[in-house]
């Protein structure tokens, strides 16, 4: 592989960053689409120069752009999410019925296999689905109708459909976790779904254990071990080793295990990088020390990743989608900060540098590994 | 021929520098200027008004002759002068801010 590019999403605009393989000197290109936020931008691992970007604002609503040449021009396409047949009630923050509406995209998930087919998940908590390159979307809408759904209730962001996973070796299998509702499984291609929230304890919820109400806040899957998945919640880093049947708490000896971000070695199955923050009241890393924690245990056993990381006085957050991985032989590991500061390493997380340091906050960061 | 004042952010989306001059048949109205509006500028859809309800967006407002018609109905015909051509009709995004 020749190179890299990594896509960064922020408030008020894209980002490309593309290095050579040494992952040292980098070009920067942007702002792409300047003053509107930017949640996720993502590449087809099938077509790598076609991107999709996620634009949005309060005044204009949600705008699609794709990309045809890995980021240097543009074109808008479809907009319109509307959510299949008449979409009812979730909770609101207040406990009160509240009507399903369209907010905006938080993440793209492309099909491994065809550059025209993409997973949406969007606010207020949906799944969508382009099977034209982004021109029209459709609604999944077993996930929403799904016997919870009309329980769901936003979290802080808002109830939000963050995170898809696909299964690679099974293309009927896909997961996605919703803030505050938790995580769902389909095993019919989006069909029908159920919640797989077992082992989960929140304290925030009426009943800790509950199905459903569980914060999740990412989660992530080797792709040579899909039965395998981790999890940062709200609190706790967990394990899931029966693709989400069940799941146990590998905290460990974490300064903090609340966080956003987690994310899985390229080559290493059991290798599992979080960036811990002090607590959900304080959304900034422990004692001002920025620093990547990484087990190569597959959880539980954990090591401070600081070299090249600022130690004193920094008071930054990393969001859930803002931290990736590259394919390299040697794994890259990207994250980006709501300082605006996008840090890289080369070499599995023993360094850093920052790429950036100045851009508006980071919403999201993805890495494409070019041939 | 209608003219139409685009804010930044959708002079850049439809990629136009100032006004938009419009064609519009039979009687100017909201609904008749965005529906035109919308035809030669497909991008715009869904930014000004919902897809679905054909409503303005909750932080977009349209000023003409120095009056807000935000809240008229979008079938009202416009003022002469914005028919006309003498005056532009505005599209705004509404101002927030600290």
């Amino acid at each position: 592989m020749s190179g890299v590019r990594v896509l960064v999403g922020t408030r008020k605009g894209a980002f490309v960053l593309t290095s050579d393989g040494k992952r040292e000197r980098w070009e920067v290109s942007g702002p792409h689409f300047a003053g509107w936020e930017i949640y996720h931008v993502a590449g087809s691992p099938a077509a790598p120069d076609r991107l999709y970007a996620s634009q949005s604002n309060g005044w204009f609503g949600q705008l699609i752009q794709r990309s045809d040449d890995g980021g240097k021009t543009w074109e808008p396409v479809g907009n319109e999410f509307a959510y299949d047949g008449v979409p009812g009630t979730h909770q609101w923050y207040d406990g009160t019925p509240h009507p399903w509406e369209f907010a905006r995209v938080w993440h793209f998930e492309p099909s491994p296999t065809d550059p025209d087919t993409v997973y949406a998940g969007v606010e207020d908590a949906g799944l969508f689905r382009t099977t034209d390159g982004g021109q029209t979307w459709q609604e999944l809408p077993g996930l929403r109708e799904q016997d919870s759904g009309s329980s769901w209730q936003p979290g802080a962001g808002g109830l939000c459909l963050h995170t898809i996973v696909l299964d690679p070796s099974d293309p009927e299998r896909i997961f996605a976790a919703i803030s505050a509702a938790g995580v769902f499984r389909t095993d019919d291609a989006g069909k029908t779904w159920r919640p797989i929230n077992r082992g989960l304890q929140s304290e925030g919820i009426p009943d800790p254990d509950a199905e459903v109400g569980h914060c999740v806040h990412r989660i992530a899957m080797h792709r040579s071990r899909p039965h395998v998945l981790f999890m940062q919640k709200h609190w706790d880093v967990m394990r899931s080793d029966d693709a989400g049947e069940s799941w146990h708490e590998v905290s460990g000896n974490l300064p903090s295990d609340f966080g956003f971000p987690i994310g899985v070695h390229a080559h290493e199955p059991d290798t599992v990088y979080v960036v811990p923050i002090k607590s959900d009241s304080e959304h900034y890393p422990p004692d001002g020390r920025l620093r990547v924690y990484r087990s190569r245990t597959g959880g539980n056993e954990w090591e401070a990743l600081t070299d090249g990381l600022p130690q004193s006085n920094c008071y930054v957050n990393v969001l859930r989608d803002a931290m990736a991985v590259d394919l390299l032989d040697s794994c890259g590991v990207y994250f980006g900060t709501t300082g605006g500061q996008v840090y890289a390493s080369a070499d599995a997380g023993d360094s850093w540098a920052p790429i950036v340091r100045d851009l508006p906050a980071v919403l999201s960061v993805e890495v494409q590994a070019l041939p | 021929m209608i003219r139409v004042v685009l804010p930044h952010h959708l002079r850049t989306l439809a990629r136009v520098r100032g006004e938009v001059e419009l064609h519009v048949e039979g009687r100017a109205t909201q609904r008749s200027v965005l529906d035109a509006l919308e035809a030669g500028y497909p991008m715009l859809r869904g930014t000004i008004r919902d897809h679905a309800t054909g409503q303005r967006r909750a932080f977009v407002r349209f000023f003409a002759c120095e009056q807000d018609l935000s809240h008229e109905p979008p079938d009202a015909p416009l003022p002469d002068a914005v028919a006309s051509g003498t005056e532009p009709f505005l599209v705004v995004g509404a101002m927030a801010g600290g």
